[in-house]
């Protein structure tokens, strides 16, 4: 189980918990291409490597926040608010 | 390639077993073949397979990162059925169904088939409408699937808890009597020893680290850790590394791999006659030809390529078992692991020709992709060969998340495969 640091509550248990996929995805405008309409509903990077996602403390605060996670370890190497930019981390994505 | 009898193995008991020789050439790559295929999986062995049984191609190498079969074809718990709601998934599935039916004597080679039935047990009112509409939808499409009363499921299955005092009572079960299990290993050998006697090269070891194109765009062969390989057509059939794949060409994929794991007992006598599958309390178990009680749990919930997961997924399994099955609660788990599955946002399959010419791709299998190896092995060799899909796969393209055609077995079957 993982360990995760919820910026506003500290670190929990990982059941307390909802995963929230990719982070840093905007929605785009209403008249955006179908293409693009696609990219935001559907594609994703799955990232083998270090991946920005989101998290949401349902069983604790309630808040999303974002972490920073290399997928080939599920090692965490950041956590950071909602609306900051991503964290540089030294490690290749 | 030595066919395998009773008299073969009479002959070489007698020989005291020293005439066996390797089922499949080992080799190193040339420097160019018609077709690449990526991933020495069921699916990708299946795939060069068919292509040189049914398409007549010949120049085709398999080349697969580790070694054969040792990604989700060896992770999985050997589910095959053929009960799904929508027709473009039955019928993918069915067509599979049918193949693992024959299999054994197409290749000469045991892939120890057992259709022993599968339950899929209701716990709920919503469970049991859900589950009669399979039934119905499946009977519609000529796809064999029952209704049984929880006596009846206990007739078919006496180690099921059917009390109505538990939990999650069993309400009822749709019973697919033609499905059942299969020796996950024996599939992919069985393919790769045919494909082997019939041409075609299986390059172990083997990393694509790159996909050539040309100026047109063109794909014109893969990198390779073991140097350049040129290859009119690639079909990438990589599961939990598609992603990773398709994104050297430059296509972004709708996947998401998860971890799901699954574990297996100590073994013993013979205890579970068929698979029993509840997707409302998460446990998928059978029983093994070696004994062990062969068990699935549900995905962890994030983005993960370790192939590990939490170790409360597998124990929230365990405790709705030991209430199905109260017979097993002093059954010590023996292994546990995880695969990395590559799930679309529909939860049905993606076998198609891509934006780029000459580049196919055969992932989003997701958590059900052993059940239909033969079948999409063999429709995505039907589509690298003729650079067309077969009509069963033609709804499974990538472009069903672009223009809305989606085959939503996620909402509309509540199954986690």
């Amino acid at each position: 189980m993982l360990l995760i640091d919820c910026p506003y509550c500290g670190p929990r248990a990982e059941i307390e918990f909802a995963y929230g996929g990719e982070a840093h995805i905007v929605r785009p405008a209403a008249d955006v291409s179908e293409a693009e309409w696609e990219a935001f509903l559907y594609l994703r990077d799955n990232t083998k490597g270090v991946l920005a996602e989101r998290w949401r403390h349902s069983h604790g605060c309630g808040r999303f926040f974002n972490a920073l996670r290399d997928t080939r370890t599920d090692r965490f190497l950041a956590f950071y608010e909602i609306g900051t930019p991503r964290p540089e981390t030294g490690e290749a994505a | 390639m030595q066919k395998f009898s009773v008299f073969s193995l009479a002959r070489e008991a007698f020989g005291r077993h020293l005439g066996w020789r390797p089922q499949w050439r080992s080799v190193a790559p040339k420097p160019s073949y018609d077709i690449v295929i990526v991933g020495g999986g069921g699916h990708g062995l299946g795939a060069a397979y068919y292509l040189a049984k049914q398409h007549g191609l010949r120049n085709i190498a398999v080349v697969e990162r580790g070694w054969l079969a040792g990604g989700n074809t060896a992770r999985n718990t050997t589910i095959i059925r053929s009960n799904y709601l929508f027709e473009e998934s039955s019928s993918y599935y069915e067509h599979a169904l049918k193949l693992w039916e024959g299999l054994s004597e197409e290749l000469n080679y045991n892939v120890m088939f057992s259709q022993r039935g599968c339950l899929m047990v209701a716990h709920t009112v919503h469970d049991v409408q859900v589950f009669k509409r399979h039934v119905h939808a499946n009977r519609l499409n000529g796809i064999d699937n029952e209704w049984l009363t929880p006596e009846e499921a206990k007739a078919f299955c006496p180690p099921l808890n059917i009390s109505p005092n538990i939990r999650y009572p069993v309400l009822g079960a749709a019973l697919q009597r033609r499905a059942g299990t299969a020796r996950h290993d024996a599939v992919a050998w069985g393919f790769a020893r045919a494909a082997s006697e019939l041409g075609v090269d299986i390059i172990e070891n083997c990393e694509v680290t790159g996909i050539d194109r040309d100026p047109s765009g063109k794909v014109t062969g893969v990198q390779t850790t073991r140097g350049p390989i040129r290859a009119a057509k690639v079909g990438v059939s990589a599961a939990g590394h598609s992603s990773v794949v398709m994104a050297m060409a430059g296509i972004r994929l709708p996947l998401q791999v998860n971890p799901l794991q699954a574990l297996v007992s100590e073994p013993v006598k013979p205890a579970f006659p068929c698979v029993v599958m509840s997707n409302t309390i998460h446990a998928y178990i059978s029983q093994s030809d070696k004994g062990e009680m062969v068990i699935g749990a549900g995905t962890d919930s994030y983005v993960s390529y370790t192939q590990r997961g939490g170790l409360h997924i597998p124990a929230h399994t365990l405790e709705a078992i030991c209430e199905l099955v109260p017979d097993f609660r002093r059954l010590r788990m023996l292994r546990s692991w995880g695969g990395i599955t590559d799930n679309t946002p529909d939860r049905s399959p993606i076998t198609a020709k891509t934006s780029v010419p000459g580049l196919y791709v055969n992932c989003g299998w997701g958590t059900g992709g052993f059940k239909a190896t033969p079948g999409a092995a063999n429709l995505f060799a039907w589509t690298i060969a003729r650079d067309e899909p077969h009509p069963i796969n033609a709804p499974f393209t990538i472009d069903r998340f672009r223009d809305g055609t989606l085959i939503d077995e996620a909402a509309a079957a509540a199954v986690a495969h």
